[in-house]
């Protein structure tokens, strides 16, 4: 990326395209200012005083997701492998997103949890809920430096400016929001970051569409250029396995993507369960998801598509480019396929236009860092400041402490955003750490949903064996013991991660004492009572349009059919 | 819980009419611009669309329908706040 503003490829924004962006970050801080008026509790601070509508968690949910990661990362992908990249979306969120809606919110919204580690600790004490609670800070620390480096390069190669200087910046910015108004800020903010998004990548992709002559142009195109027409339908996906053979493509994508990978990243990871436990009722927790997967069917169309145009139209990218980086060689360009959705955006957009995708761009990295730093505070100051170091202080000590925590993230997110920098390929980095942390994680849940036998031991020495033997894995691929190109690798990791997980965990299960059945009530399915699970249906959570079952269906069959045309 | 309901009403404020106030800026800007400053040079270079134009349209269509909505279903904070307590004293 510094390749690329050295060579002086910057962006010809010009005065509009700076109001248009000013005037975004104005309302992004309004919005930080007008919820600090109501934050008066560590709750209203942590989880927006369980308040919230469905539509706008549910938003929300998927804002958290759209940062900057997804959106840049995923054109990349777009770029490099096509089609085939829909099945981050199709099927490695989609169903896992229903199934959180469906089976999963009840347990975690019902028993008044405030995170999800507090979940482990009640279902597997101490150990279980250290671990979880600590791979988890680690995790959004290090996300949140992806995301800020993405910003940063965006912010370069706009301005011009040192990466450090826009690191430090944007920091700033993203910290004093979610630092004043807490998890309502940030999940107003990303409310807003989702229709400016939109609004950004929608006419580029239409724009970009125009250029190559439509879909059929595009199509021929492809056909022709580096990669060719494979990268037209989304199955079987070798490219992006990086398998040679299409049984074990289908086979990683559908177990270690889709089932493995999405659900422990969909189902238990706290930053987007965190959305839906701020919303005001049962009814509502279990639409957040539901709602978000709709927008979700529909976002692969206005970031992959623009990716797959810029590497067929973008000089720096199309022909020789595109070939010598699929052979894993540099372009003669200089450009990357991280590059993608920026070269396009200079190519075709006038100002005006460009100043709102800037902001969109902005804005998605602003998403994916606020929802970074508002569920590691929660985390670290809920899961281990008062379950470990200082308990039983006053409720207004420990939201201080969530303010203090959040400045403090921020600070060593500026210093993993240099971890970051060093990967060619950012969604490569993020699918390797989803794969250490979540997946061991998503076997653990299941098990001690379902499983009432299953035993505190069981909890923490699964979770512990899971992660490492996704860190096997990863070194084994790392240092060519295993030759795993593309994605494959981290599909093989998770999927590595979640059987030794179960296994480890039954095993110890019947070697040791699991908990007495009373304190599980509400925790483990068969010993709930089953008006626990249930939500009410009246007042404001009326209507066919509020049946979670029925809207979780419609996208499913949605999600089917689309899989069925790519 | 009393002084949870006072921080609620005193700090209430519609996120949809905020999201309309940044598109419909934004879509006002864009149409001007669309209609007397994008030049022939920025049609031909997004491939003959005058994308401000449209887009600023399409946008204050899209803005118009949230404050219509924020009218049609204005937020009603009381019940909100009782509920949320029912709720928290089951």
């Amino acid at each position: 990326m510094t390749v690329l503003a050295q060579a002086d490829l910057r962006l010809d924004a010009n005065a509009i395209d700076y109001v248009l962006l000013a005037f975004y970050f104005l309302l992004v801080l309004g919005i930080g200012y007008l919820s600090r008026r109501q934050v008066s509790t560590s709750l209203d601070f942590f989880l927006s005083g369980r308040s919230l509508p469905a539509w706008v968690t549910g938003l929300a949910f998927i804002a958290a997701n759209l940062g900057a990661i997804e959106v840049m990362g995923m054109s990349a992908n777009g770029a490099q492998y096509g089609m085939p990249t829909a099945h981050y979306f199709w099927i490695g969120a989609v169903p896992a997103m229903l199934f959180l809606g469906i089976v999963m919110m009840p347990f975690y919204y019902g028993s008044k949890v405030r995170s999800v580690p507090e979940f482990m600790l009640r279902r597997f004490g101490k150990p279980a809920h250290l671990v979880n609670g600590i791979s988890f800070a680690l995790a959004q620390i290090l996300i949140a430096g992806a995301n800020l480096f993405l910003l940063a390069s965006v912010v370069n190669l706009l301005l011009g400016w040192p990466i450090w200087v826009s690191i430090i910046l944007a920091a700033v910015i993203v910290l004093s929001y979610t630092a004043l108004g807490g998890l309502s800020a940030a999940i107003y903010n990303e409310v807003l970051q989702f229709f400016v998004i939109v609004a950004a990548l929608l006419p580029l992709t239409i724009v970009g569409l125009y250029k190559v002559g439509g879909w059929e142009g595009l199509v021929d195109k492809i056909s022709g250029g580096a990669g060719g027409a494979e990268q037209l339908d989304s199955w079987p996906g070798n490219q992006l396995t990086g398998f040679g053979s299409n049984f074990l493509s289908v086979l990683g994508l559908v177990f270690g993507l889709g089932f493995v990978l999405s659900f422990g990243y969909w189902t238990t990871n706290f930053v987007e369960v965190q959305r839906a436990m701020a919303s005001k009722s049962m009814s509502a927790a279990r639409r957040t998801p539901i709602i978000g997967a709709f927008p979700k069917i529909f976002i692969p169309f206005i970031v992959i598509i623009p990716g797959m145009i810029a590497g067929v139209t973008v000089t720096e990218l199309a022909g020789e480019n595109k070939e010598a980086l699929l052979n894993g060689d540099a372009a003669p360009s200089g450009a990357t396929f991280n590059d993608a959705l920026l070269l396009l955006m200079r190519d075709l957009l006038p100002n005006g236009m460009l100043g709102i995708a800037i902001a969109g761009l902005l804005a998605s990295f602003m998403a994916g860092m606020a929802a970074n730093l508002s569920s590691f505070n929660t985390v670290f100051t809920y899961d281990i400041w008062q379950a470990y170091l200082r308990k039983d202080r006053p409720d207004d000590y420990y939201l201080r402490t969530g303010r203090v925590v959040t400045a403090a993230a921020t600070v060593l997110a500026i210093g993993t955003a240099f971890i970051a920098s060093t990967y060619s390929n950012l969604m490569d980095y993020l699918q390797q750490l989803f794969s250490f942390f979540n997946a061991p994680l998503f076997a653990t849940f299941i098990l001690g949903m379902f499983w009432k036998r299953m035993t505190p031991t069981a909890g923490w020495t699964g979770l512990v064996s899971g992660t490492a033997a996704a860190v096997m894995v990863f070194l084994l691929a790392e240092t060519g013991v295993w030759d795993l190109p593309g994605q494959g690798a981290s599909f093989v990791g998770a999927g590595a991660a979640f059987v030794v997980d179960i296994v480890v965990s039954v095993v110890v299960t019947y070697a040791t004492q699991p908990k007495p059945e009373p304190q599980l009530v509400g925790l483990v399915y068969s010993l709930t009572p089953k008006e626990n699970l249930r939500h009410s249906t009246t007042g404001e959570d009326a209507g066919w349009y509020r049946n979670p079952g029925l809207l979780a269906g419609i996208a499913l069959v949605i999600t089917i059919v689309l899989n069925f045309i790519f | 819980m009393a002084h949870e309901s006072r921080s609620r009403r005193a700090g209430v404020f519609d996120i949809r009419l905020i999201i309309a106030l940044l598109i419909g800026v934004y879509g006002a800007v864009l149409t001007v611009l669309g209609i007397g400053f994008t030049t022939d040079e920025d049609i031909a270079k997004a491939a003959n669309v005058n994308i401000n134009l449209w887009a600023g349209l399409a946008m204050l269509v899209f803005a118009a329908l949230f404050v219509l909505w924020t009218w049609l279903r204005p937020l009603r904070v009381p019940e909100d706040v009782q509920a949320a307590q029912q709720e928290s004293a089951q």
